[in-house]
């Protein structure tokens, strides 16, 4: 059942894509338009619309390229590195 | 109430020591009632709360094994029903080893649970550590003896740190009991107790043993480790050092740190310890806030946390268990031959992703809450970062390396991969259920947590849409920055480096300059002292021959030479001349006597 959903699902990918963004859009506009942001903990959480979603990004970003360098900086290493 | 109490690690401890002797058909059935009756005490104890099994031992030490209050209740009830969803995820285990030892280490848990003094927590917690070790040495694995040595050592050390301070405390207060800290008048042993239960937590720089040696168990065992000896830390933590600062600090860096290195990893189960690490830094962050919320976060999020962790690393272990695999550079693709695998697995992803409806959602928040309610923004956007990594890395890169994308597996993975046996789907399907009941109906979870006056509606609007946008953008990304984070063959370095390669410094040491120095010192002494010892007894050799063998063999000599002098002059032979000499001599003999 559930790898007929996936194939399913999987020959029909740009539709998928499709339903993804209007998700995705549809919580975005929600949040800026229909979301009372008055008791946000930060000035920044109130006064910037979707701050959240461009905290998400940004996250991602920072975070992806951060492990990126830091494990080409020579923490990602061959896997007989402790082996004798 | 003492004589009715009977303490629910006695009851998997005895259950331990009878289960050898219990023969197939009633093995299985055995199994699963050992750990229910356990969860049935702890519930049972949970309606009686207040200070149970107090001992006197060696006259003036009272030790306390069941203090049964709001804290511990929930602990206690969380490890019982993780005991019962473990055991049936490895029912089908023959080696009744590897159950024993499990118990033993449940029963480690709870002990330190319901502990009420540094004595008995001691006693549990050491444990702990030696039944969890045996969980990783029953692994047949290459590297997992190894493992299990480094992660005992680590937690030995530990051990005599917790140790330490807590003779230290009883040495300047002559007080045992395990309670709260007093933050204001921090001493040496304030410290090194908290470094002792820091260790257990995985807080960096004590957290390399966790990733190490859960990577390395069998593949039930690490169900089983994954869930007690770091959520018993908290516990432990809570108890003691609630509202410590420094704890925010470390809790912070401990979520970034776990997530970094998440993102980094190969192996499957490595990774998931990684994150155990990030998480279990929102509960250390949680307990050093110290407010009524934080620390009823910091709870909740241990019980959220203990299974939708169990229910990953079940997925990752029914992996394990069919394809004998555990580095995505092996997997891929797998949806095909393993959906409910992958359904579990999405499960457990979603709902340590704090999505909606399940138990991430409910729990981790409130911490973050918290953190936010104090004004410590910048750990409350930081751990905001950690929820955008702990989505990416458990609920995207997992699923998406093991079961999606390139498929990588050899053939004869791909021919072994099949869903799990009905009692590993059981104990899965428990999980999956009890992380989606705990986020949705909330007053379960809720009702439990140590303080009641401490209210908190996750439900509310703008929580949602704050965690829906965090989760759609993130997801967004992920799409357009996937390859950055595909599966390589590497191992991460951590601070294990330092005692990994410190060890085998110190064989290096012992291999080359120290034997060298006892070769030198060999030859040494072979050249010098001992010619100087023979040369010193060839001397003395001569001299006793020549000089003190001279003078009494010379006196033995003369003496001969005078004696045959004598027998020469005197004794002739002739009776009456040899007569007359002895009694002139006799005679001179007694005048001198009589004369003198």
């Amino acid at each position: 059942m559930i790898v007929n959903l996936i194939d399913f699902l999987k020959e029909r990918l740009q539709a998928v894509k499709v339903c993804c963004y209007i998700g995705i859009a549809v919580i975005l506009v929600w949040s800026v338009v229909g979301v009372d942001t008055h008791h946000a903990h930060t000035w920044l959480e109130k006064h910037l619309p979707g701050f959240w979603s461009i905290f998400g990004i940004l996250a991602c970003v920072v975070l992806i390229y951060f492990a990126r360098w830091f494990g080409k900086s020579g923490i990602m290493t061959r896997e007989d590195y402790y082996d004798n | 109430m003492t004589t009715s109490f009977i303490h629910p690690a006695l009851i998997l401890m005895i259950g331990a020591v009878i289960l050898p002797f219990i023969k197939e058909p009633f093995r299985k059935l055995y199994l699963c009632s050992v750990p229910i009756l356990t969860f049935l005490d702890v519930i049972y104890l949970s309606w009686h709360p207040g200070v149970h099994g107090v001992v006197t031992f060696m006259g003036d030490w009272t030790l306390t094994f069941g203090r049964v209050d709001s804290l511990s209740m929930v602990f206690g009830f969380i490890m019982a029903l993780m005991a019962i969803i473990g055991t049936v995820y490895g029912l089908h285990v023959k080696d009744n080893l590897q159950h024993i030892a499990a118990w033993f280490y449940v029963s480690g848990s709870l002990g330190a649970i319901y502990c009420g003094d540094y004595l008995v927590l001691f006693l549990f917690w050491e444990m702990m550590a030696f039944a969890s070790t045996f969980l990783v040495w029953f692994n047949k694995e290459d590297g997992a003896l190894a493992a299990g040595y480094r992660y005992l050592l680590v937690h030995t050390f530990g051990g005599v740190v917790l140790l330490l301070g807590f003779v230290l405390r009883y040495q300047a207060t002559g007080d045992l009991s395990f309670v709260q800290m007093d933050e204001q008048h921090t001493q040496l042993y304030t410290w090194l107790i908290m470094a002792g239960l820091m260790l257990n937590a995985a807080v960096p720089p004590l957290h390399s043993w966790l990733p190490d040696a859960y990577s390395k168990a069998t593949v039930t065992g690490a169900v089983f480790m994954c869930a007690f000896t770091t959520k018993t830390a908290i516990y432990t933590l809570a108890r003691a050092f609630a509202g410590f600062d420094i704890l925010i600090v470390l809790g912070v860096v401990m979520a970034i740190y776990g997530i970094i290195y998440a993102m980094m990893e190969n192996d499957i189960r490595k990774l998931l310890g990684w994150e155990i690490v990030s998480q279990v830094g929102y509960m250390v962050t949680g307990v050093g806030i110290g407010t009524a919320l934080a620390i009823n976060g910091a709870c909740a999020h241990a019980f959220a946390h203990i299974l939708y962790k169990g229910l990953l690393f079940m997925a990752a272990g029914s992996i394990i268990h069919a394809t004998g695999k555990s580095k995505f550079t092996e997997l891929g693709g797998l949806y095909k031959k393993m959906p409910s695998t992958l359904f579990f697995m999405v499960i457990g992803g979603v709902s340590v992703s704090a999505f909606p409806f399940f138990s991430g959602f409910v729990s981790k928040s409130m911490i973050i809450s918290a953190g936010f309610e104090e004004h410590l923004l910048l750990a409350g956007f930081l751990l905001s970062l950690v929820s955008v990594g702990t989505f990416l890395v458990a609920g995207l890169r997992l699923p998406y390396l093991i079961f999606f994308g390139e498929n990588r597996c050899s053939e004869e993975t791909w021919a072994k991969a099949e869903d799990p046996p009905w009692n590993m789907h059981l104990a899965m399907a428990a999980a999956a259920f009890l992380c989606f009941f705990i986020g949705t109906y909330t007053p379960f979870l809720y009702n439990m947590l140590p303080y009641t006056d401490a209210t908190y509606h996750p439900y509310g609007g703008y929580h949602l849409s704050e965690t829906l946008q965090i989760l759609a953008f993130t997801a967004l990304a992920f799409v357009f920055l996937k390859d950055k984070l595909g599966a390589k063959a590497t191992i991460s370095l951590d601070l294990d480096w330092f005692y990994r390669m410190g060890g085998r410094g110190f064989l290096w040491l012992a291999q080359y300059p120290i034997q060298w120095v006892d070769t030198a010192w060999g030859t040494a002494y072979r050249v010098v002292g001992l010619y100087s010892l023979m040369t010193t007894a060839r001397f003395w050799s001569w001299f006793d021959w020549h000089a003190i063998d001279g003078v009494v063999d010379g006196s033995a000599r003369c003496i001969r030479a005078i004696g045959r002098r004598v027998t020469i002059v005197l004794q002739r032979g002739q009776i009456q001349q040899t007569i007359y000499i002895s009694v002139t001599f006799a005679a001179l003999i007694l005048i001198s006597y009589v004369w003198l």
